[in-house]
């Protein structure tokens, strides 16, 4: 017998309405990230000193924007978790907080578009 | 009410480290350092995308010891949230909790961190005949 009353089951998921998602994308995030994080370290390793033709001509390999997409992608979302969390944790007066919720989303979704346009340009060149 | 003698929270000045809140916090620190370093990152996409000059502009940032600096603390930085971060998927499949086994996982990964991110250095140094 479910010891939940009728009212905890309709409201379940919790007051955020999320139940586990956000913690969920956290860590299917983080997962992803360890290959990735490796592969792209490879590739910075193997890029030092090298000269602009090289690392342009690296960066245009349909391997390397794959790796770099999925890289940004799951970079990105993990960063926009994260600093939320930072954000709830310390910021306690209501307004500012929202600001600053809003300010990290853009600043991911800023950032990471760039960076996933810069590999396209890459990729397709022009 | 006022005088009850209860356990306060302890103030962090007078708290005895201990290495599972140093790790606890560092990986936070470690976390939004490395979003500032996502901007590196991204700069150095945009500017190979861009052409010749812009990338010798960042490139020649890279190079510098203070780019360099960065460049170092950047790295140290992704291998402990690396390492940390794997300690935190061992810990939400439930494993790793016994308080010994928890200071060897934290002191393991302020190890690997240290030791991977010299490598790191070392092998592109050797790599890439930086100078």
């Amino acid at each position: 017998m479910s010891m939940r009353t009728p009212l905890k089951n309709v409201r379940h998921l919790g007051s955020a309405k999320e139940g586990t998602t956000h913690w969920w994308h956290q860590k299917v995030t983080a997962v992803a990230l360890i290959p990735l994080f490796v592969i792209a370290l490879a590739y910075v390793i193997s890029l030092v000193g090298a000269d602009y033709d090289r690392v342009r001509y690296i960066l245009s390999l349909p391997f390397t924007s794959l790796i770099l997409l999925l890289l940004i992608g799951a970079t990105f979302y993990h960063m926009k978790l994260g600093l939320q969390v930072v954000v709830e944790d310390y910021v306690h007066t209501e307004s500012t907080k929202v600001v600053l919720l809003m300010l990290n989303s853009f600043f991911c979704a800023i950032v990471g578009l760039a960076a996933a346009l810069a590999v396209l340009k890459l990729a397709f060149g022009g | 009410m006022a005088n009850v003698e209860r356990p306060l929270s302890p103030h962090l000045q007078i708290y005895k480290p201990q290495i599972t809140m140093v790790t606890s916090i560092t990986h936070r620190i470690t976390g939004v350092a490395l979003a500032g370093g996502t901007l590196l990152l991204t700069w150095w996409l945009i500017a190979a995308a861009a052409g010749p000059d812009a990338y010798a502009t960042v490139n020649g940032f890279m190079e510098s010891w203070f780019g360099r600096l960065v460049l170092f603390g950047f790295t140290w930085a992704l291998f402990f949230h690396l390492c940390n971060g794997i300690r935190h998927l061992f810990w939400d499949a439930g494993k790793g909790f016994e308080l010994p086994a928890m200071r060897k996982s934290g002191m393991a990964a302020i190890i690997m961190s240290v030791v991977l991110t010299l490598l790191t250095w070392v092998v592109a140094y050797s790599m890439g005949g930086v100078s």
